[in-house]
C-alpha cells in the first residue's frame, strides 16, 4: 500500500504534463516576445520591413538628452507615487483597523479604485481636473486660492503632480488592504502583554505593529514600485505624456515610439531598457522573498 | 484596550472621512455629474448645487453612442472568454503545483511571479507583430490571447493555495480503494474546490475586464469589437464632451464588476492577501 501511495504522489512526468499547457502558453505569449523585443532592438523595424542596424538604436537613444530626461523623470515620478501610496496606505490601514463602528463597510468602500477598470476611473479624474468646470478648480476659485480657471493637466508641473495623485488613487487601495491583512495577523497577546505593561497606543504601534508588519511593508514597496514603473493607462488617458513631454515616463515613451510612430526598432530598444530595470526590481523582490521565507521557516 | 475616548474617536472618524473622500470622490462626482443637465455642468466656477437632477442622461446616452450596448456586450464577452480559457490552463497546472514534488518546482513558481511584473506595455511591440502575422489584429482574439497570458501567473498562485487546503488523505484513501485519477478528480477534487474555482474565475474576470483597454487601443481599431472602456471615449470628440452621459455610461460600465466584487470581496481579498501576508 505504501508503494502504491508513493506512486500516487511522485509522478514527475504527470506533474510536468499538467503544467505543460500553461507553461507553453506563457513561453509563446510572454517569453518569446521578450526575446523578440531584444532582437528587434538591433533592427530598424517598421511597418515597411526591417534591417539589422547593430547598436544604432541604443546609441541614438542614450546620446539624446531627451531620453536621459525621461529616465530621471520616470524615477522621480515613481518615487513620489510609491512613497505616497505607502504612507497613505499605512494610515488608511491603521484607520480601518481601529475598532470603530462601521469599519467593515469602510473596508469594502476602499476597494473600488482597485477593482474598476483604470480607463474608466480616469474619466472621473479627467472631470475632477477640468480647469473650468471641475470641482477642484471650483473649490480653488471659490476659496480664492485660484484667481481663475486652471487646467491642472495643461501645465507641466501641475500635470506631473496630477498624474501622480491619480496613480496614488489607483494604487492605494491594494496597499491598504495588504497592510490591513498584515495588521490583523499580528498575534493579539503581544498587544495584551504590552497593554498590561502600560505601553501607550503610540508605543504599541511603533514597537509591535510596525516591526511585525515590516516584511509586508517591504514586499509592498517593491511590488508597488514595479506596478508604478509599469503604469501606462493613467498617464496615457490623462495627458498622453504631455504637456510638452512633462509626464512622459519610460513606458509612455516606449509606447509612443513603437505604436504611435510604428518605429518598432526604436521602441524595442526602449523596451529593453524597461526590461533590464524590471529584471533588477524582480531580482530584488524574489531575493527578498526567499530571505523572508527562510527566516520564517527558521523560527 | 480597544476602547477609545471621545477625543480619539473624533480624530479617527475625521481621518476616515478624509481618506474615504480621497478614495470615493471621483465616483461620487461621476454619479453627481451623471444626474445633472449639461448646462449646469458647464458653469464656471463649479456649482455645488443643482435643483434639476434626473436620470435623463441614462436614457439619452444610448442615442448619443448607438453602439453602447454592443460595447457592454463586448466587455462581458471578452472578460468571460478570457477568464474561462485562463481557468482551463490554470486548473491542471495549479493542481500539479499543489500536489506533486518535482525538480524546478519552486524556481518555476518564482518565475511565474516575475512574469507578472512585465506588464503588457513592454511586450506590445512583438505581440503586435505576431498578431499582425497571424491576421488577428482587429478581432476578439487580439484582446483575448494576450489577456490570458497575463492572468495565468497570479491565477496559478491563487488556485494552488485552494488545492493545498483539500486534505490529501481523501485522495489517497480513494486511490488505495482503486479509484482512477480521473474518478478522483471528478468526485473528490472538483466538488471540494468549487469555491476556489469561483474565486479564481472572478479574479480573472475582473482582471480581464480591467486590462481590456490597453489591448483594445493597441490591437483593435474596429468598433464592433471594442470593449466599454475604449468605447466610452466616443462621448469625447463631438463638438462638446457630453460629460453627464459619459459618466452615466461609465457607471453602467463598472456596475457589473462592482456588484460581483461586493458579493465576493471577502474571498478574493483573503485569497490574494494570504500568500503575501504569510510570507
Amino acid at each position: 500500500m505504501k508503494q502504491k501511495l508513493k506512486s500516487y504522489n511522485s509522478q514527475t512526468y504527470l506533474a510536468y504534463a499538467l503544467i505543460a499547457p500553461a507553461a507553453l502558453y506563457i513561453v509563446l505569449i510572454v517569453a518569446w516576445p521578450l526575446l523578440e523585443t531584444i532582437r528587434l532592438s538591433f533592427t530598424n523595424s517598421s511597418l515597411a520591413g526591417e534591417d539589422y542596424v547593430g547598436f544604432e538604436n541604443y546609441q541614438k537613444m542614450l546620446s539624446s538628452k531627451k531620453f536621459n530626461g525621461i529616465v530621471t523623470r520616470t524615477f522621480v515620478w515613481m518615487f513620489f507615487s510609491v512613497s505616497l501610496k505607502l504612507i497613505i496606505g499605512l494610515i488608511g490601514a491603521v484607520l480601518l483597523n481601529a475598532n470603530l463602528k462601521g469599519r467593515s463597510i469602510f473596508r469594502v468602500l476602499v476597494m473600488p479604485p482597485w477593482v474598476v477598470p483604470i480607463a474608466i476611473g480616469m474619466l472621473g479624474w479627467l472631470w475632477l481636473y477640468n480647469g473650468y468646470f471641475g470641482i477642484i478648480a471650483g473649490v480653488g476659485m471659490r476659496t480664492g486660492i485660484l484667481d481663475g480657471p486652471f487646467g491642472f493637466l495643461a501645465y507641466k508641473q501641475s500635470a506631473f503632480i496630477s498624474t501622480i495623485i491619480a496613480d496614488v488613487w489607483v494604487g492605494t487601495p491594494m496597499v491598504t488592504v495588504f497592510f490591513l491583512a498584515a495588521m490583523q495577523g499580528v498575534p493579539r497577546d503581544l498587544y495584551e502583554a504590552a497593554y498590561c505593561d502600560g505601553a501607550s497606543r503610540w508605543d504599541r504601534f511603533f514597537k509591535i505593529t510596525l516591526p511585525q508588519i515590516t516584511p509586508v511593508i517591504i514586499t509592498m514597496s517593491l511590488l508597488s514600485a514595479i506596478w508604478t514603473f509599469n503604469s501606462f493607462e493613467i498617464i496615457w488617458i490623462l495627458t498622453e505624456g504631455g504637456p510638452r513631454g512633462a509626464t512622459t515616463t519610460l513606458i509612455i515613451d516606449t509606447y509612443k515610439q513603437a505604436l504611435g510612430n510604428y518605429k518598432f526598432g526604436r521602441g524595442a530598444a526602449r523596451a529593453v531598457v524597461v526590461m533590464i530595470l524590471l529584471t533588477l526590481f524582480a531580482g530584488f523582490y524574489l531575493a527578498l522573498l526567499a530571505r523572508i521565507n527562510k527566516k520564517i521557516s527558521h523560527e | 484596550m480597544d476602547k477609545y475616548n471621545l477625543y480619539e474617536k473624533i480624530i479617527l472618524y475625521l481621518g476616515i472621512l478624509v481618506f474615504m473622500t480621497f478614495i470615493l470622490l471621483p465616483f461620487v462626482e461621476m454619479f453627481y455629474a451623471s444626474l445633472r443637465p449639461l448646462d449646469h455642468l458647464f458653469r464656471s466656477p463649479y456649482q455645488f448645487y443643482s435643483d434639476d437632477l434626473s436620470f435623463w442622461a441614462y436614457r439619452e446616452m444610448w442615442k448619443t453612442v448607438p453602439m453602447l450596448p454592443r460595447y457592454i456586450f463586448n466587455s462581458f464577452f471578452l472578460a468571460s472568454v478570457t477568464s474561462l480559457i485562463t481557468l482551463l490552463f490554470v486548473i491542471p497546472a495549479a493542481y500539479s503545483y499543489a500536489r506533486f514534488k518535482f525538480p524546478f518546482k519552486n524556481s518555476s513558481l518564482y518565475i511565474l511571479l516575475a512574469i507578472n511584473m512585465f506588464s503588457g506595455a513592454v511586450l506590445l511591440i512583438p505581440l503586435y507583430k505576431v498578431l499582425r502575422t497571424f491576421g488577428l489584429l482587429n478581432t476578439y482574439q487580439a484582446m483575448i490571447v494576450p489577456g490570458v497570458a497575463f492572468l495565468i501567473p497570479t491565477a496559478i498562485w491563487l488556485l494552488k493555495s485552494y488545492f493545498e487546503k483539500i486534505p490529501i488523505d481523501l485522495e489517497e484513501a480513494a486511490f488505495v480503494d482503486g479509484a482512477s485519477r480521473v474518478q478522483i478528480l471528478r468526485h473528490i477534487i472538483a466538488p471540494l474546490s468549487t469555491p476556489g474555482l469561483v474565486v479564481v474565475g472572478i479574479y480573472a474576470f475582473i482582471g480581464s475586464y480591467a486590462q481590456q483597454f490597453l489591448f483594445a487601443i493597441t490591437f483593435n481599431q474596429k468598433k464592433e469589437y471594442m470593449p466599454i472602456p475604449s468605447g466610452l471615449y466616443e462621448f469625447i470628440g463631438y463638438t462638446t464632451v457630453k460629460w453627464n452621459e459619459m459618466m452615466a455610461a461609465s457607471l453602467v460600465g463598472i456596475a457589473p464588476v462592482l456588484i460581483i466584487f461586493l458579493f465576493l470581496q471577502k474571498y478574493i481579498v483573503a485569497g490574494l492577501t494570504s500568500g503575501a501576508v504569510k510570507n
